[in-house]
């Protein structure tokens, strides 16, 4: 295909995103270089003010919190959905697909829905204290809703399937004799894992990392259920400021961060996938 | 002396497939062994199961008398050269190469010298740096041969060892290999679809078909007395005739062929007259058959010569010197002879 016809085609997208989508980004983000006018508008005089107040400790604290919480859920997200893909990779392989498939199931439905269902579970009437209560458990449980550890597990839910799909790809396309010869050279199964399975599927580990972690960090509707407002996340915090607190230019700077953090990881994510290709097996 | 490998009515069933169905052979040290049969007669099924990988449904395996049936592949003295070379994509071809002696926990300085010696011997020195991806085809497969070698194995098996290597690589790969094995002095076994192959490297060849073996002899015991028309054909170029045997000799469409084989038994119902190519000679013999010229191919070193007989379509080469000496060209008549020590005889 020349040059221009891959131009030609790639306009309508490329127009689309830049006035529906860029454009208006950048609006918003150059509103964080002015001041917030006395009744919630805009004053149009440059500053540097509302900057400097994103690394003022306590919004830093809330960036390295939210940055805890989402890096927690990514570590977590990535041991369970590494092992899901591993198990899915190594059935048969006509069965693959429709275990992918449940595996992804959750992610088509309503991620609010999704939410709610969780808080149906966890509260304080909720079907697991009924059931504690049930088989027998008395006296006061910990709180299993608004905590933590709650947003983190939510978190982990509800990204799981994007990293199950991540590590399914690079699993699937291992040619098995490679662990089969690390095997043959004597080194045991755990070795084998350890030297040459994981390190070869480990650009896939990565982008469900960057994946979970990305999305986990700006996300403000599972720490706003689960959560229940006991602590806030820059998701919320720009929430707050863009729809409490009417203060469009700070919650700009703080979009502003957020994204440019998003940005450098998605590009180590990019790196680190075009460096790990190879060793699959070739297509004939 | 006791072979050092002794495989014992070894079977493999997948489900109601039989790939290997009660193989014996055995492989003296330092032998240089040949698995040779079609896709599907279950030779890669028997070299795992050799290397471990496969767990024979029936039947041992020996290695030097003790019974390794049941010993996983990373507990075996045993190596596998994989077909796809299954080198480790992500590790240079020094760690490969190293890889193996890691896991026997031997000292630093002793892999180090291990690994350089190795290098030396396929002469992949500058290389040592280089991932496998940025290797040559002929290139990785002695990685490959390397990081197998290098763990001194009692045994070494290969499978399909130069299948991706193009045909001029290939022999010369040929000569390599064997010349390898003599100077490691490890005992190779080498599965090959590729019978020309097993005929210049091997010391002995077995031939499988259907998960059996049918033969199995040095290379000029199979080539020269194959055990029946399958191996006949399967090694080399054979011309076959079909007759009945009458008075000692077999009557085929148009001459009588004597043997000095046997007439096989239930030869009544029919047999088939067997002789290579190379030992048909223009003129009358002790097998005589007249025909035309159909085809004629140039070799380089000799001339195929394609005759139609009333005994149907015969095959035969003529080197250089012959086919210059008397020029032929297609729609010739020519007689055809040879000797009756050259005709096999097999049951139809």
């Amino acid at each position: 295909m020349n040059q221009r016809a891959s131009t030609a085609l790639m306009a309508p997208a490329l127009a689309w995103l830049t006035a529906l989508m860029v454009v208006p980004c950048l609006l918003i983000l150059a509103l964080a270089f002015f001041r917030r006018g006395l009744y919630g508008g805009i004053e149009y005089t440059f500053t540097l003010e509302n900057l400097a107040l994103v690394f003022d400790p306590l919004y830093a604290g809330i960036f390295l919190n939210s940055a805890r919480v989402a890096g927690t859920a990514a570590i977590i997200a990535c041991v369970i959905g590494y092992a899901a893909a591993y198990a899915i990779a190594a059935m048969p392989r006509r069965h693959q697909p429709m275990l992918l498939f449940f595996a992804v199931l959750p992610f088509w439905s309503n991620y609010l829905i999704r939410t709610y269902a969780w808080i149906v579970l966890l509260n304080r009437e909720g079907l697991i204290v009924q059931g504690a209560r049930w088989i027998g458990i008395e006296g006061e449980l910990p709180p299993l809703l608004y905590t933590q550890g709650t947003v983190i597990v939510g978190l982990v839910y509800s990204y799981l399937p994007f990293v199950i799909l991540a590590c399914y790809a690079p699993l699937s396309r291992l040619n098995p004799e490679i662990a089969e010869a690390s095997f043959d050279l004597g080194a045991s199964s755990w070795t084998t894992f350890r030297r040459v399975t994981l390190p070869m599927t480990l650009p896939g580990i990565a982008v469900g990392a960057v994946f979970v972690f990305v999305l986990s960090i700006g996300n403000f509707v599972t720490p706003a259920l689960l959560g229940g407002g006991q602590f806030q996340m820059i998701g919320n915090t720009i929430y707050a400021q863009f729809l409490t607190a009417n203060d469009w230019p700070f919650g700009a700077a703080l979009s502003m961060v957020l994204i440019a953090i998003m940005m450098g990881l998605l590009f180590l994510q990019t790196l680190a996938v075009e460096r790990g290709s190879g060793g699959r097996v070739r297509d004939a | 002396m006791r072979p050092l490998l002794e495989v014992q009515g070894i079977e493999k069933r997948f489900g109601t497939v039989t790939a290997v169905d009660g193989v014996s052979l055995d492989v003296a040290e330092n032998e240089f062994f040949a698995l040779l049969g079609a896709s599907g007669s279950g030779k890669t099924t028997l070299l795992r199961m050799l290397a471990g990988f496969e767990d024979p449904s029936g039947g041992r395996v020996l290695l030097d008398g003790a019974d390794i049936t049941k010993v996983p592949p990373n507990h075996r003295p045993v190596n596998l050269m994989f077909q796809s070379y299954a080198l480790f994509p992500h590790m240079t071809v020094r760690a490969n190469i190293s890889y193996g002696l890691e896991m026997e926990r031997l000292p630093k300085a002793e892999i180090a010298r291990r690994v350089d010696e190795m290098l030396g011997v396929i002469q992949l020195e500058g290389l040592a740096h280089r991932k496998p991806d940025q290797l040559s085809g002929g290139q990785k497969q002695r990685v490959a041969l390397a990081r197998a070698l290098v763990k001194r194995p009692r045994l070494l098996l290969l499978d399909e060892p130069l299948g991706a290597l193009d045909k001029k690589l290939r022999s010369a790969m040929q000569l390599e290999l064997k010349r390898l094995q003599h100077e490691v002095g490890i005992t190779f076994i080498v599965v090959t679809h590729d019978q020309e192959e097993a005929l210049v490297m091997a010391d002995r060849i077995a031939i499988l078909k259907d998960g059996k073996l049918l033969q199995c002899g040095t290379p000029r015991e199979v080539y020269e007395r194959p055990i029946d028309r399958y191996a006949a054909d399967f090694i080399g170029v054979m011309n076959f005739f079909e007759g009945y045997p009458q008075d000692g000799a077999l009557q085929v469409k148009g001459a009588t062929f004597t043997s000095t084989d046997p007439m096989p038994q239930g030869a009544a119902a029919g047999a088939v007259a067997a002789v290579r190519p190379e030992r048909i000679r223009l003129g009358r013999g002790e097998n005589t058959l007249a025909g035309t010229v159909r085809a004629m191919a140039y070799h380089g070193l000799d001339l195929q010569l394609h005759v139609d007989t009333a005994a149907g379509p015969v095959t035969l080469r003529l080197t250089a010197d012959v086919a210059e000496a008397q020029p032929l060209h297609p729609g010739d008549p020519v007689t055809l002879g040879w000797s009756a020590r050259d005709t096999r005889l097999f049951p139809a």
